[in-house]
């Protein structure tokens, strides 16, 4: 990977639009020319940068600076497609470099399915300002109006006398020119690549080896190191003896890490780290340590003990975080009452690359480190809170990462390998075992709900409870945090999209015993499995077609607001004046999935469909799913059909790609997942006891619709993933007509 | 002790504990970084490798076992990396993250070499030992039949 050139003090810098976003016109110099300071602005100009995202070379190539993380999500597809349309360059002449973390970027954490749907603007905007200034630098060469001359394919064009000029000779006379904070953005109908479903850029290494994850990266003189945690979050040393580990070949030295401290944050996690010449060696003496540990507060956590707990909460009087009507009279004055349990269990995000990253402590004090980080300024800012030194003097590398799904926004791997590096004096790679991974993350949080409906005497739902649960990701920020709250009701709970006259949603407390953190559309996973299960109930309860109810009870088209009903409703960081909750596109999206499905059409005895929306990261997702169980109880998904209303899309494939990955992921949830505790210590710890789904229990086929849409982008990483475990949940209930309101299946004995 | 094995083609000298998996001698002391690891035991196929032909996981493969027998890691698997495998997999865009994709090829191409003409339960009974997070299943189960097509 291509380490961004940086603009160092001496070469020329000049500081345009303070108050329009303070992008930065920054004049790099060829050998030579630059290395004694600063010549006069424009002359011998290698390249000319109108801001952070665009460097425009004299050779004629576009670097653009990839800033945010590629997981697998595509951006570092998506993001050059947006820049280089709007400059109209050309695709074959950008190149990519990725940025090291820098606030001067701007957001960097790539979470929140953020990429597009926040940054839309500002790359449109990036891409625009250097057309303008390149437009801006022909106009002054050539003494003609800058409303005479546009960009197309690379070039500036004056129509008028037929001059043109390619990107590259424009470098000169741009390095002039101050550039623009603003530019007007390109029609819709002008676009050569928003849209377009441009190859992967990353596809050649990605398929010869060639590609650097944050594992790869290998310095002069470097350590290895394997670390023993201690198996209960936040327990400690007491003893250890690394006699043995020591002896093992290649061990080079055995350190005990800081105790950890509450909160825990993305900070070392403590344990003993055995330093050795290659990884191997490192594990093996890792093995040979014998500790002694205190497992301290949350050395009791038990899974089955406090499912127990959960669930009684769940059961009992609630915190109101929304109230719509007058839900206790409406259940009293009802036909009939349904009320429900769901039980979600902890997830491990499990990404195929486990955490790993490098870091050498340089000349001046600072760190320099190379990491898979979905969050590069989180990582500068926990690496200097490690060390003790400022955040400019931590340097830090994103490398591709082997994904992520939430795992990697927390630095706390990348603090361990900067630790090492200072206490050795050596460049520390850290290589987290994939036991490490799957005993020692941050856990998607554990849920109970309680849901309860008031029907009429139609079978119309009139009133419905929904009480959620769970230990909060809040709690790995602050131990005083007691259960649910701030923007964790936001992810599917409160932005209930339902017409029902009488709503009543509440929160419960629960204390965390593990560090808690997010996966993959976060909370959205286990609200949506007992909220698209219990409506799909309720269909039942009613005696009417699962899709036909589903249409019913999301009602006539309007749009929702949850603050209407009391509720403290954040939407994702955006406005609902620019992203509502649109029950019209919802049920277009229930409409659309069901019809590729076939909805209705005979099917093979023991199949059968479960239709599941979910509206998440501003964008919604339904999903149909066929499934069969044979007479042994086997469970197979046949196919699984996605509809997806992203508003704007970028890249039509890699929005498929994502939908397809969330079939998996999802099916993964609903079949497989669970992370239990015992003694404090996470019981699963490898693929064997942790199971994903593989090739042979993918679908036949997932089929994936992208509705048309002007609307603004929605996210598109995290939103496919919600809909998929309760699809098929109902399409087992469909096939069996037995009701499972507890994940994974796998624990029915279904797969 | 030094063994000495033959990596893609050419003869390279190790100094390292013969008890070493072949894993982590490609990656930390051939400095091949293409070969990935995913869980050490055997669970993911990301460390696959070719050692004669054959697919082996390199997790749990002592490097001695690897003496005198060619091992072809994805570096190797062609010149200018375009492998009809690896040609499909960019033409349908499998990759997502791409960590665990070197191990899916090098499954791929052993299994077209032994079966040109693979059924999708062919395909799902070579391949299931390599575990893709992102999801890719439907894609690379594409991508191995339009390969087998283009033999045709």
């Amino acid at each position: 990977m291509s380490e961004l050139r940086h603009i160092s003090r001496r070469e020329f810098l000049k500081r345009t639009g303070q108050a329009g976003g303070g992008l930065v016109l920054a004049l790099t110099f060829t050998p030579g020319c630059g290395r004694a300071g600063p010549g006069p602005a424009g002359i011998n100009a290698a390249s000319v940068a109108p801001n952070v995202y665009v460097n425009v070379r004299s050779d004629g190539i576009v670097e653009i600076i990839c800033h945010r993380s590629e997981m697998g999500q595509g951006i570092r597809t998506c993001l050059p497609q947006i820049i280089a349309d709007e400059m109209d360059a050309d695709w074959d002449r950008i190149e990519l470099l990725q940025a090291l973390g820098d606030a001067k970027y701007g957001d960097q954490n790539t979470d929140g399915s953020t990429s597009i749907r926040n940054q839309f603007d500002l790359l449109r905007n990036a891409g625009a300002t250097a057309r303008e200034m390149l437009i801006a630098a022909a106009a002054a060469e050539w003494g003609v109006p800058a409303e005479e001359c546009s960009a197309r394919e690379h070039a500036v064009h004056h129509e008028g006398s037929g001059k043109s000029a390619d990107f590259g000779e424009l470098v000169d006379a741009a390095a002039k020119l101050e550039a623009p904070t603003e530019a007007p953005f390109k029609s819709r109908e002008d676009y050569r690549y928003i849209g377009k479903s441009m190859d992967t850029i990353d596809g050649f290494a990605f398929t010869t080896g060639q590609a650097i994850y944050g594992i790869d990266t290998v310095l002069p003189d470097m350590l290895y190191a394997s670390i023993e945690r201690c198996p209960a979050s936040g327990g400690t040393v007491v003893s250890f003896d690394d006699a043995k580990a020591r002896a093992v070949p290649g061990v080079v030295d055995v350190i005990k890490l800081p105790d950890p401290t509450s909160p825990l944050l993305f900070n070392l996690l403590g344990g003993v780290a055995v330093l050795a010449s290659n990884t191997w060696a490192a594990q093996v003496g890792r093995e040979a340590l014998q500790v002694e540990w205190d497992l301290g507060a949350n050395g009791k956590h038990e899974s089955a003990t406090y499912r127990e707990a959960l669930v009684k909460s769940a059961t009992s009087a609630g915190k109101p975080v929304l109230t719509r009507g007058d839900t206790a009279a409406a259940f009293k004055a009802a036909k009939s009452l349904h009320e429900a349990v769901y039980y979600a269990p902890y997830l491990s995000q499990a990404p195929m690359e486990p955490p790993a990253a490098i870091a050498r402590i340089t000349e001046d004090g600072g760190c320099e480190a190379w990491a898979c980080t979905q969050n590069p300024q989180a990582a500068q800012d926990t690496v200097a809170t490690t060390l003790g030194i400022d955040k400019e003097m931590v340097k830090v590398h994103v490398t591709l990462l082997g994904g992520g799904f939430g795992r990697k926004s927390k630095p706390d791997f990348i603090a361990e390998a900067a630790w090492l590096a200072k206490q050795t004096g050596r460049p520390v790679k850290v290589t987290w075992t994939r036991e490490d991974d799957i005993r020692h993350g941050y856990f998607h949080s554990v849920s109970a709900q309680y849901l309860k409906a008031g029907l009429d005497a139609d079978g119309n739902t009139t009133s419905l409870l929904h009480r959620s649960c769970f230990p909060s990701i809040m709690s790995t920020f602050d131990p005083g945090a007691t259960g649910p709250g701030g923007f964790e009701l936001d992810l599917g709970l409160i932005d209930n999209p339902y017409d029902i006259a009488n709503l009543q949603i509440e929160t419960a407390d629960a204390k965390a015993h593990l560090r808690i953190g997010w996966l993959r559309s976060v909370c959205n996973v286990f609200h949506a499995f007992a909220l698209c299960g219990f409506v799909d109930e309720l269909a039942h309860v009613a005696g009417e077609d699962p899709r036909d109810h589903l249409l019913k009870m999301l009602g006539k088209p309007r749009q929702v607001d949850p603050a209407d009903d009391g509720a403290n409703y954040t939407n994702y960081g955006l406005p609902l004046e620019n992203h509502p909750i649109d029950i019209a596109r919802i049920a277009a999206v229930v409409e659309k999935v069901a019809d590729m499905a076939k909805w209705g059409r005979a099917l093979p005895d023991g199949h059968g469909l479960g239709i599941a929306v979910h509206r998440s990261f501003l964008s919604i997702v339904g999903s149909v799913a066929e499934v069969s169980v044979d007479k042994s109880g086997k469970l197979v998904v046949h196919d699984i059909w996605t509809v997806v209303d992203a508003g704007t899309v970028i890249n039509p494939d890699r929005v498929t790609s994502q939908m397809e990955g969330a079939a998996i992921f999802g099916m993964s949830i609903a079949l497989h997942g669970e992370i239990t505790a015992k003694d404090g210590a996470v019981v699963q710890g490898n693929y064997d006891s942790y199971p994903v789904v593989r090739m042979s229990e993918a679908p036949d086929a997932i089929h994936v619709h992208i509705m048309e849409s002007t609307a603004p982008p929605g996210g598109v990483g995290e939103p496919g993933v919600p809909p998929v475990a309760p699809a098929i949940v109902n399409a087992y209930f469909a096939a069996t007509g037995k009701r499972v309101r507890e994940l994974p299946l796998r624990k029915a004995g279904l797969t | 002790m030094a063994i000495e094995l033959t990596i893609n083609g050419q003869a390279v000298s190790l100094d390292v504990d013969p008890n070493m998996p072949l894993l982590w001698a490609i990656r930390d002391l051939a400095g091949l970084t293409g070969t990935k690891f995913g869980c050490g035991k055997a669970l993911c196929g990301a460390c696959n490798v070719h050692l004669d032909g054959q697919v082996m996981r390199s997790c749990v493969i002592p490097v001695s076992a690897a003496v005198g027998r060619k091992v072809t890691t994805i570096e190797g698997l062609t010149a200018d990396g375009n492998h009809p495998v690896q040609v499909a997999w960019r033409e349908l865009n499998v990759a997502q993250c791409g960590y665990c994709q070197s191990g899916q090829i090098m499954s791929a191409v052993a299994l077209l070499e032994r079966n040109p003409k693979p059924t999708d339960d062919d395909i799902d009974a070579a391949m299931s030992g390599n575990i893709c997070r992102c999801g890719t299943y439907t894609r690379i189960r594409q991508a191995i039949h339009k390969v087998a097509e283009g033999q045709s």
